[in-house]
């Protein structure tokens, strides 16, 4: 059976569609998990995806670690289930304390729509693991508030234990040491602001999203 | 009784704040010389019916602390009133 991934809607979510859609293409199956539902149901692997959870009000995933659904998805990342947050989905799971750290309006104050070039630096993770190391990556972002923030102890933490997943290969919005993507002390929980479900066809410019998809498909197909 | 919260939330000291910055930057443009550490944060008013003012700060504070800022980057200060008000 294809494993079944859950995409999380809250109210101003916007990418849901586009994250089911590459899922599918890849051939698993994906359904959407409502926010306001306490549940993460029987699925395999959730994605919390990009868009402006509540409106982004107060800061962006301030509101949405309060819906019902995040205790649900609290409880699976903590039994080891993968979890990946995307733009406004890592928001969402940094407020929620699933992973550490903070993201900022970016440098300069700049809406960023473009496609960057990512650095594949640690495959020791539920988004990576079939990727490899040094691998450069195509993908697009489009977020205001992807500057990466963290205290020196946690950056220390992260590099220490390989935890920076992602790199910027030229940083565009003024994350601390060109973070592009982490992952949880567990590997299972990832966040990233680029947008690997944008890079799944040519039709959209890039393909390279793929094997990051993928490593979450297998991942998924792995019983917790 | 009713307390006049104010919130000021600001970015915690060493966190870069991209929208200082860029003030900070605009301001010899338009001809203010001499202006140094901008930092922007959130004001945040609001009214708390409490018992008596420790039970209010021990409310807004909790709040604070779980929701109206992020402590990884930012901190705040509470100023609380008691709101005096003639009756109705």
């Amino acid at each position: 059976m294809s494993p079944r991934v859950g995409v999380v809607l809250f109210p101003g979510s916007n990418c849901e569609q586009d994250a089911i859609e590459a899922i599918t293409d890849l051939g698993g199956s994906a359904e959407v998990l409502w926010h306001g539902d306490a549940t993460v149901r029987d699925v395999d692997a959730v994605i919390v995806p990009g868009g402006f959870a509540h409106g982004d009000a107060l800061r962006p995933g301030a509101i949405a670690r309060f819906s019902p659904v995040m205790g649900a998805i609290g409880e699976f990342a903590l039994a080891g289930g993968p979890v990946v947050g995307i733009c406004n989905g890592f928001q969402v799971l940094t407020e929620a304390g699933l992973l550490p750290g903070a993201l900022q309006k970016n440098r300069g104050l700049k809406f960023l729509c473009t496609t960057i070039e990512l650095q594949v630096e640690s495959v020791r993770s539920v988004l990576t693991k079939s990727a490899h190391i040094g691998q450069r990556l195509r993908i697009p972002i489009n977020h205001f508030e992807g500057n990466y923030t963290c205290s020196p102890e946690t950056l220390a933490e992260l590099r220490g234990d390989d935890r920076v997943v992602l790199r910027y290969v030229d940083n565009p919005n003024g994350s601390v040491d060109d973070i592009a993507g982490i992952c949880s002390v567990g590997r299972n929980v990832v966040g990233l602001m680029p947008h690997p479900e944008r890079a799944v066809h040519d039709l959209l410019g890039s393909t390279d999203g793929v094997p990051l998809l993928q490593s979450l498909l297998s991942a998924a197909a792995i019983p917790a | 009784m009713i307390f006049s919260v104010h919130v000021d939330v600001q970015l915690r000291a060493g966190i870069a704040d991209p929208q200082g910055a860029t003030i900070e930057r605009s301001l010899p443009t338009l001809g203010f010389d001499g202006v140094d550490g901008v930092r922007v944060g959130k004001s945040i008013r609001f009214e708390v019916d409490a018992t008596d003012e420790q039970t209010a700060r021990a409310r807004v504070e909790d709040l604070c602390d779980r929701f109206l800022a992020n402590p990884v980057i930012e901190e705040s200060v509470i100023t609380i009133r008691a709101e005096t008000r003639a009756s109705t």
